[in-house]
Parts: C-alpha cells; structure tokens; sequence
C-alpha cells in the first residue's frame, strides 16, 4: 500500500491486575476509509477504543496519528489529535439544552445545524433539553457533534443499534461520504449487513491480540467468523453425558413457555419453551436483549407484550418474589448484584427465606443451619472466610449466589452469565452442578457469553441478535461456528457463496460504492 | 526472610486484631476510662447513687438511638424520634387529666404509629430520603403539637404517678427504669440476630438490589421498621416525662443527635449492614457519663458544648479505625 496510514496503532497491550485484556492489538487505518473492527465478547474491541479515544491509556504499544507518535492521555487528547468517538449510550447532558450541550465541548454551531439535517432530523430546536430528546435523535445529536469538528478518524461504536431503519439509512450514507472525503471512519458493528455495505477493510481481534486484517468482500464473512475463533474452529463433539446427567425424559408440559415476549425496543417477539429437567443456553453477542430476557423472566422488569406461561398457566410478575413463588430463580452475572457482602455465607444463602412477610419472626437456627451446609457442601463451597461474603473469591461468591437457590429448592434456575470472571476449576464445578440439577429434573436457563461453555452443558441453544430469536439448535449442531454465525445473525447452514455478502439486497449499490473507493 | 515467617505478630497489631474481633471491648474499656477519670477529678462522686443516676438518664437516649441503630441498618435515620417522643410525653400528660389511663396511653402512641407509617410509606414507597423525610414529619409534629397546646391549655398537665415511679423510682439500687429496658434490649438484640425481620434489615442495607432478587419487598421492610421506631420512641417519650416530670414543646428533642451519636459510637455504620444494638447501650452510657464529665468540669456552656463535639468526633474517629482492619 502506497497511502501512508491516518492512524496507525501497533502492539498494544493493556493488563488489569494479571489479567491481560490486549496483548497485541493492532490496527491501521488509511484515509478515506472505512474499517471494520470485529471481535467476539471478551476480545478486547471496547479496551482498544477506549485507548485509542483517551479514556484509559495502555501499558504498551505506540500511536502513530498521521505519522506522528502521539501521547493521547485524556479523551481532551484525542480529540486535539483528531479522534473522536461517538459511543453506545447518547453522551450529551441530559439536563442542558442542545446549544450549551454544544457549547461545552467548543463545537461550532452552524456545522453542526446542517449536519442534522443532512442527517435527517429536519426540525430541531437547540433549545430543547437533552432529556426531552427521544434516544434515536439523540444518538444521531452525537453522531452531527462529532462530524462538526472535522475530525480525522471518527470511531462509531455500534452506531446504528438504536436506530429505525430511516435514521439508520441516513447515517450509513453519511458515514461512507466520511470516506469519500478522505477521513477515516473506525465502525464498531455486530451486523454484517451493515458491514459489508460500509466497509472497506475489517481488524479482527481474538484473545486480546489481532488475528487479522481482511478486505471486505463478497464471502468474507466466513473468513472473519473463523479469525473471531481460532483454532476452535474445528467442530466439537458433544461429550457423551454418563446416564445420570441425561435429560429427564420430556413431559407434555413445558415448565415455561415463552410466546412472542417483548420488552421495550431491545426484545422483540422472542418465543421458546424451558421443560423440566433441561438446560437451554441462551448465545447473544453482549446486549442484543438478553438481559432483557432474563430481568423479564425474573420478574424485574415487566415485559411490555407476549406472554410468559409457567407450567402451563400464564403469568404475570411485577416483582422477584411473584417469579421465586412461581419456582423461578435468577442469578445475576454480576455477584455484587446478589450479595450482601459484609454479611455471612449462612446469611447470604439463607437470604430468600426471610423474604415473605409470614418469616419475618424468630429463625429456626438448627433447621436454617442444616440446609445452608447441605446447600455448602453441594457446592463445596470454600467456607474458611464465611464470616463475610466479601472476603471470598469470585468463584466461591459466585456459589454462594447459586447455592441460595438450591438451598430454597427453586426448580428453575436462570443463569447469567455464571462462570464471567472465575478460574477454571470453579467453572467445571458449575457446569457439573447445572448438568446434576437437570438430572434431577430441575430447568436451567442458561446464558453463556464462552461458547465453548454450550457444548459442555446445554441440551439446546438459543441464539438471539438485535432482540430476536434468530434459531434454536439442538446441543449436536451447536459448534462454535455454528453459533457464531447464528450469534451474528447470520442464517443456519448458509454456504459462503449463498451468504449475506454475496447476495445484498438493497445494500447492493452503496457496497460496491464504497468497494470503488479502495485505493 | 525466612526469619519474618515466624516473627510474633507485633503486640499492637495483635491487640487490633483483638479489638477488630470483638467490638465491645474497646468501647467498655472507653467507659471505664471516664469512669475512672471521673473518680479522679471528683473523689467519691463514683457511688451507688450516681450509678443509679446515670444508667436512670442513658435508658431513654439508649432507647431512641436503638431506633437510630434500626433505621441505620438499613441506610436510612429517623429524625422524627424527637418529636414522636414529644408528642406522646406531652399528650399523656395532658389526656391523662381527663382520660381513663389506658385510654391516654392508647391516644399517645397513636402520632407515633401515623408518623412512623408516614415515614415509612414515603421512604420505602416513595423513596424519600430519610433525612428529608423524617425531618419533614418531625417539623409536621411539632407544628401539630403547638396546635394541640392551644385546646388543651386550660386543662392543665400533670404526670401519671406509674410513670414517675417507672422514670425516677430506684429499688434497692435498681432504677426501675431497667424493668422496661432490659426486656425491650433484649428484644431488640434477639430481634436483630435471630429473626428473619432481623436479617433483613442487615441485608436490605447492605445490597438492596441483592434483596430484591431474592424476593424481598422493600416497602414493606421499612415501613414496619419506621413503624417500629416510632412506636419506640413513643414509649421513650413516656418514660422520659416520668424522669423529667415537665411537659414541654421540645421535652426530648435535644436526645435526636446524642441518639445518632451513640448510634455511631456503638459501632453501627451509617451507611447501613453494619453494627448492632449492645454496641449502641454502651454508645449511649458514653455520651451520658461523658456529659456528667463535662458538667462537674464547671466550664462555661459553650466550651462544653465544644469539647463535646471534639470528643464525639474523636472517638468515632478512633473508633472505626480500631475497629474497621483491613
């Protein structure tokens, strides 16, 4: 290549304690362009961008900015250095106006104004409060903020996710003139689609390190799915499961069924069935709904539509305790979510059975004590520091959360998210205790964000992206890249010659567009 | 070092650590430092009688600062003690002229059963912040009370003879105070470590979100708490004016901050999970010997006023650091 890069990234490296979250990323970007970075959860794309933009600074690697080493310490850096962002979660003021919104990050006013409206969004006032503002415009607000400074390199971080689909069209457009104008454009996506429209190149990350660096075009697709997963791509075979930890044999009746659950705009028409003595994965790239999902099913949140059946009768909670009367318990991935963490191991466990009103009076101690051992030596549970949670490792906490469960005999258990952050020996432990629960009849829904996890403990996997069901597989067709694949939104069994790329409906034009402007 | 394997832990580390495991001593070990203090400024003072004193006027803060040690388990604080003590003292006392005295009892907790539910609906259904919230009812109370002053100006005041005796009365070296106190301590503390209503609010402080995944409900925990409180301030306002034995607006409003206070000094933390109510007795004996202290120092007003804050924030101070090792 002749051009000499805008943005040059290269052995980047960022650890947190002992754990490395990059080890050697790299990624260059040239102008006019606009690059794809791709990785699946957990492989270091947000620890990048929030190097690159200033938020944290790496413990090694050099930046190159047109050439030049830059220092970039700060997010005020970045942007002196011509890298802006425009993130996830709208980032203007909620309680300010447009205009002071503006005036706080010094962005020049009537630019921005016709950005808008190129933009799409004809009839703004700069006099309305960033909280009156629906989430739509607000994300494309930020995306004009960002385009009014000129930037050299823009970072899009999942741009179009909250978007309808005009909007969405609008920014697209305006995102490939980017490169047109010979900017540079670094676009965070999940989607394909959008990918392949875009795109000119695509960094693709693993483990911390980038595995790849490959040109957008008609059947790449398949080339990123296998970079994304390594050497795993060889298909695994279901472990044969010994008689005990078969499935039960299936009622009639499924435990929960789910028809057509809706929440809000982030899940959509998701439909499934939980049967008694199963455990159902759920694979969803992070925050495609699943949460959702889970808060919904756990009575946290109240879905907006469908219908939640629990054996058989339909339900309707509006509080945790409406789920855990109905036999159904939610462990949180996030163990600070579930603990009270300056009280006892006993306590923690014991948690649930003083929640109704009627067991508010004198604990029966023997009987407590001799459920909570029961439910510690299950588990096996490391009980040397029990005097407080907080003194355990994440491992044994993560226990804790679950053996409260077990404890209170909940016949369904959903799970989210349970092994994040836990050594090796723990997540066996799980997966063996999840099996074992199965085996004797209880329902597991499990959300999993290792895919290598599934073929381990699922009967069955269920695949979400963008708030829908995208399939449900049997545990046999589950292989990494199956599931990768579906996890992008990508159909089953389709062909690299039959894939979204080779055959782009109304993306056609603009993909071969932005493929002409290749150096 | 191989050495540094088997080096003792220093002394002083280790008496830490001993303190940190037990939380009482250092506290009764502070008790019995002004005590004896005490004995050395004022030879002989240190008797029967003055014991019998000061455990007479530790009981009513010990009780309001057990609200305070409740409602802080849980994040929260109650304000309204105060007032709620007020109104229950000055409404027996004025009932008592005309009503059957079961009646008047029964008309003198009723503020505090509204006030504590009030409380309660608006931090657990409302989520108020408890600071505002019980500032608002107790300035709510107070202003009723003052109206209340006003009809029943004519029919005077006077101090059920049981409660004079329950408040003032010693038998043979025991305020009988102790009568209704210990049992309702003992409550308290059974009521903390053995009850599922206990637990709670140790948990509801300490994670309310972890609660509320295990099926607690929320409203509900705090507004039989504030209910709680109230109804035991109620019963500390009538133990009061029998100690006091004088009516007025603001009877045991200047015992809202000792409460909190002693609450603090106990060891119980302010931002909920953590303490207990025998920590807080002790709390409350410390604030009550420390203020004789101060008095027989024959100091002006305002400088005891001074050295009283100063000693307050230093033990807390001092306090949370021997205690809190990590």
């Amino acid at each position: 290549m002749t051009t000499s890069p805008l943005l040059d990234a290269t052995g980047v490296a960022k650890n947190y304690g002992a754990v490395a979250a990059l080890r050697n990323a790299s990624l260059s970007v040239l102008p006019g362009e606009v690059h794809a970075l791709m990785g699946a959860n957990g492989a270091g794309k947000s620890t990048l961008v929030k190097i690159l933009t200033g938020a944290i600074s790496a413990n090694a690697g050099r930046i190159l900015i047109r050439g030049e080493a830059r220092d970039i310490r700060s997010p005020a850096a970045a942007r002196r250095a011509g890298l802006l962002p425009v993130y996830q979660e709208p980032s203007l003021i909620p309680d300010l106006d447009v205009l002071s919104n503006l005036r706080l990050t010094g962005t020049p006013v009537e630019p921005f104004r016709a950005w808008v409206r190129e933009l799409g969004i004809a009839d703004l006032d700069l006099r309305d409060t960033a909280r009156d503002i629906p989430l739509a415009v607000l994300r494309v607000l930020d995306l004009a903020r960002a385009l009014a400074v000129e930037p050299d390199v823009l970072l899009l971080d999942e741009m179009t996710a909250a978007l309808p689909a005009n909007l969405a069209e609008k920014v697209l457009e305006v995102v490939r003139r980017q490169g047109d104008a010979g900017r540079a454009v670094i676009f965070i996506s999940h989607r394909f689609v959008e990918i392949s429209a875009l795109c000119d190149r695509a960094t693709v990350l693993r483990d911390g390190e980038t595995v790849g660096v490959v040109d957008i075009v008609p059947g790449v697709e398949e080339k990123i799915v296998e970079l994304m997963l390594g050497t795993r791509i060889v298909k695994t075979h279901v472990a044969a499961r010994s008689a005990a930890e078969k499935a039960a044999p299936a009622p009639a009746r499924p435990r929960l069924a789910v028809h057509n659950l809706r929440v809000g705009t982030k899940l959509n028409d998701v439909s499934f069935d939980l049967r008694d003595g199963e455990v159902a994965g759920v694979v969803a790239l992070e925050g495609q709904g699943q949460d959702e999902l889970f808060a919904a099913l756990a009575g946290s949140i109240r879905p907006s539509g469908g219908t939640i059946d629990v054996d058989g009768s339909p339900v309707k909670f509006s509080h945790p305790i409406d789920a855990i009367r109905a036999g159904i318990a939610y462990v949180p991935g996030d163990r600070s979510e579930a603990l009270a963490m300056q009280r006892s191991v006993r306590e923690n466990i014991a948690l649930p059975f003083s929640a109704a009103l009627r067991n508010w009076g004198p604990i029966n101690m023997r009987k407590e004590r001799a459920t909570v051992l029961s439910a510690i030596e299950r588990l096996q549970i490391d009980t040397r520091a029990q005097g407080e949670v907080q003194r355990l490792s994440g491992g044994n906490q993560q226990k804790v959360t679950i053996a409260r469960w077990i404890a209170a005999d909940a016949r369904t258990i959903l799970c989210f998210d349970p092994t994040r952050g836990i050594d090796v020996g723990t997540k066996q432990e799980i997966y063996k205790l999840l099996r074992e629960l199965a085996g004797h009849g209880k329902s597991v829904l499990f959300y999993t964000s290792e895919l290598e996890e599934v073929q381990r403990v699922c009967d069955r996997v269920i695949v979400i992206f963008g708030g829908r069901l995208v399939d449900i597989f049997p545990v046999e067709e589950a292989d990494e890249p199956a599931l990768m694949r579906a996890a992008y939104g990508l159909p089953r069994g389709a062909k690299a010659d039959i894939g979204i790329l080779a055959a782009p409906t109304a993306s056609d034009a603009p993909s071969s567009d932005a493929l002409g402007t290749k150096p | 070092m191989s050495t540094s394997a088997i080096t003792p832990v220093p002394f002083g580390r280790r008496i830490k650590r001993f303190m940190a495991d037990r939380p009482l001593v250092p506290l009764i070990i502070l008790l019995v430092i002004l005590v004896v203090i005490l004995q050395i400024l004022r030879p002989g003072i240190v008797n029967e009688r003055w014991i019998a004193n000061t455990i007479k006027f530790a009981i009513p803060l010990a009780i309001l600062a057990g609200c305070q040690t409740m409602t802080m388990l849980t994040g929260g604080i109650d304000l309204s003690v105060g007032t709620v003590a007020t109104m229950s003292a000055f409404i027996m006392a004025t009932q008592i002229v005309s009503q059957d005295p079961a009646i008047a009892f029964l008309l003198a907790m009723m503020p505090a059963v509204l006030i504590g539910l009030v409380n309660g609906i608006g931090v657990g259904v409302f989520r108020v912040h408890p600071l505002i919230m019980t500032l608002g009812t107790s300035l709510i109370g107070t202003g009723c009370l003052q109206v209340y002053q006003r009809t029943v100006i004519a029919s005077g005041a006077k101090i059920p003879g049981f409660l004079a005796w329950l408040g003032t009365g010693v038998t043979s070296g025991f305020p009988n105070a102790l009568l209704l106190f210990v049992p309702l301590a003992a409550l308290i503390v059974f009521t903390l470590a053995r009850t599922g209503f206990g637990r709670l609010l140790y948990a509801v402080g300490d994670n309310e979100r972890a609660t509320r995944l295990s099926g607690v409900q929320y409203w509900q925990v705090i507004t039989a708490l504030y209910v709680t409180s109230s109804l035991l301030a109620g019963i500390t306002g009538l133990l009061y004016i029998g100690l006091i034995k004088a009516p007025s607006l603001s009877l045991a409003e200047p015992l809202v901050l000792p409460s909190v206070a002693a609450a603090v000094i106990g060891g119980t933390s302010i931002f909920g999970g953590r303490g207990g109510y025998t920590g807080t007795i002790i709390g409350a004996l410390i604030l009550t010997v420390l203020t004789t202290l101060l008095t027989i120092l024959q100091m002006p007003e305002g400088a005891r006023r001074i050295l009283f804050g100063l000693i307050v924030l230093f033990v807390t101070a001092a306090y949370l650091r021997i205690v809190e090792e990590r």
